[in-house]
């Protein structure tokens, strides 16, 4: 296994890692190729003719429930959890680095939030909010359901940034007489910009796509996934494929975006991060 | 900037929105209720209906049967694919790579990746198509959607991931003269695995056990939606409950249900620091 050439093992494991891979993605692709059917294709192959019909069904208002609605709540509240996880992981983040008082029983609460089953807390928040005689909205009660799940994914990735940040750097920042903000602004922004992009990343997708603890907690307007998992049961055409189709082309695209604003901000660390061999200036 | 000013707004939605919930939840569970009203109480009797009827026991047998094979399934799968990213992909390039291809999946909607089995496992899917074809089997089997089947499918599906990244994680951080001074020695690549690799991963394997355990434990949707309402879990019968306007009993349900993850995780925990892994 760490000689120089390959031997089966590797083969078998590549093997199996690419079955893993077809396993993965099969199932994402064939919904994709089955949105395009024809109009009179059905839920199953074989294909039935090409088209696009299913799409343009979608964007009928009523055929398929609120679709255009649903949507862009989704995506305001996507976007909200965004920058709310990505604020607030770097702050407490930011906290944890040094030690404070009851710091572990807060990581803990931090930790239980990720492993609470959903069902309860959207059914908790849901009777909160029902008892202090509030309305429930997606964006209150929940963005904070939605948070409850981001939050700690934002935080565990903080903890693996910071300890693996090298503090010499801040210190040589605040010897040269740099105030907090500006250790802040021109050194440690720049340099875990890239995992910041990431928290973002987990907010927005894990928000968009949150079912389990939006159920319960949105009130009454629903969020995308919701609307959805309704149509599994209401809905027998391939409009169900294309919906998932185009979420998952959203998805996709938040993704790539991130991962492109990660390589420039990869490539201007590079760039300014270091002058060595450029002698006094 | 102090302490207690960053930590305040994590602090308040933790506050708000995990534990005032759980805390109403608790306080439901003793209440009273009818058909259409919920009663504020202190009574047993929602518990005690909960553990007098044999149904909670069969459901949570249930739950357990899909902890621990999706447990199994997710670990044997994510393990080998850690250790194939780890010690068998040379750059650290091809390692990123073949890691977010893994990842991204995770980053699209669960709901989504349960409907795409369809077309694949139902009763004309590719799947019976293709065994028809083949000649493997007479006619369509029934058994691929919609069953038990089904269902540990999607969680080995939706979760493997979530065993393959801190395994992964364990894996890179293992160091390499540690292997090098084994295979001095004389062990072999099985030895080296059994010996040293796995015992150095039990860390990462613990923590995926505890997202995986947790997360099936308290699911219902992947539960109801793979077995077409055919199977039990302890969250589905929950969010009967619910469904049935029946809160103080759901309630009751959910505590319980903590209890038991709660419990589980506590179990798990006690072998690992979390915050060295990371």
């Amino acid at each position: 296994m760490f000689s120089k050439n390959r031997k089966t093992s590797f083969y078998i494991l590549a093997a199996f890692f690419c079955l893993f891979v077809f396993f993965l993605y099969g199932p994402m692709f064939a919904i994709i190729t089955l949105s395009f059917q024809g109009p009179n294709g059905g839920l199953t192959f074989p294909m039935n003719g090409f088209s696009t019909h299913w799409f343009s069904k979608l964007f009928q208002e009523q055929r398929v429930g609120d679709f255009k609605g649903s949507f862009s709540r989704s995506l305001t509240l996507a976007f909200i959890v965004m920058v709310a996880t990505v604020v607030i992981s770097l702050s407490a983040g930011m906290a944890f680095r040094k030690k404070f008082k009851f710091s572990n029983s807060l990581f803990y609460l931090t930790i239980s939030s990720l492993i609470i089953p959903s069902i309860l807390l959207t059914l908790g928040i849901g009777l909160l909010f029902d008892r202090l005689g509030l309305e429930g909205h997606w964006y209150t009660s929940g963005l904070g359901a939605h948070l409850t799940w981001t939050l700690p994914f934002g935080l565990l990735i903080m903890f693996a940034v910071f300890n693996r940040f090298d503090k010499s750097y801040e210190e040589a920042a605040r010897d040269l007489g740099a105030t907090n903000w500006q250790v802040l602004r021109f050194v440690l922004l720049p340099i875990i910009g890239p995992s910041l992009v990431g928290v973002g990343l987990f907010g927005f997708t894990l928000s968009f796509d949150e079912f389990a603890r939006s159920l319960l907690s949105v009130g009454s307007k629903n969020t995308l996934p919701l609307e959805i998992f309704g149509m599994t049961t209401t809905v027998t055409t391939p409009t169900l494929y294309a919906l998932g189709t185009l979420t998952t082309f959203v998805s996709f695209s938040i993704i790539a975006i991130c991962f492109g604003v990660i390589v420039i901000l990869e490539k201007r660390k590079k760039k300014f991060g270091d002058d060595s061999g450029k002698g006094l200036i | 900037m102090n302490i207690q000013l960053q930590i305040l707004p994590l602090l308040s939605v933790l506050v708000l929105f995990l534990v005032a919930p759980v805390v109403i939840i608790l306080a439901v569970s003793f209440w009273d209720y009818t058909e259409f009203s919920l009663i504020p109480d202190f009574v047993l009797t929602n518990y005690i209906e909960i553990f007098e009827s044999g149904v909670t026991y069969s459901t949570y047998l249930n739950t357990f049967k899909f902890a621990f094979l999706g447990w199994l399934f997710t670990v044997i799968i994510g393990f080998t694919l850690a250790y194939f990213l780890a010690f068998h992909v040379r750059t650290l390039r091809w390692q990123i790579i073949l890691f977010l291809i893994c990842t991204i999946p995770f980053w699209t909607s669960n709901i989504i990746r349960m409907i795409a089995w369809i077309p694949v496992l139902g009763r004309n899917g590719l799947m019976n198509s293709l065994l028809l074809e083949l000649g493997v089997i007479g006619e369509p089997l029934e058994w691929l959607l919609y069953s038990d089947f089904a269902v540990i499918l999607a969680f080995v599906h939706l979760y493997t991931l979530f065993m393959l990244v801190p395994i992964f994680n364990s894996m890179m951080r293992i160091d390499k003269s540690i292997i090098e001074a084994a295979q001095d020695m004389g062990a072999n690549s099985l030895q080296i695995l059994i010996n040293v690799i796995i015992p150095l991963c039990l860390p990462g394997i613990a923590i995926g056990t505890i997202f995986v355990i947790s997360l099936i434990m308290g699911d219902f949707i992947t539960v109801q939606a793979m077995s077409g309402g055919q199977s039990a879990s302890v969250g589905l019968a929950m969010n009967n409950k619910r469904a049935l306007l029946q809160y103080p009993a759901a309630a009751a349900d959910a505590i319980i249900l903590l209890c038991v993850v709660l419990g589980m995780v506590a179990i798990l925990m006690r072998t690992i620091n979390i915050r060295k892994e990371l």
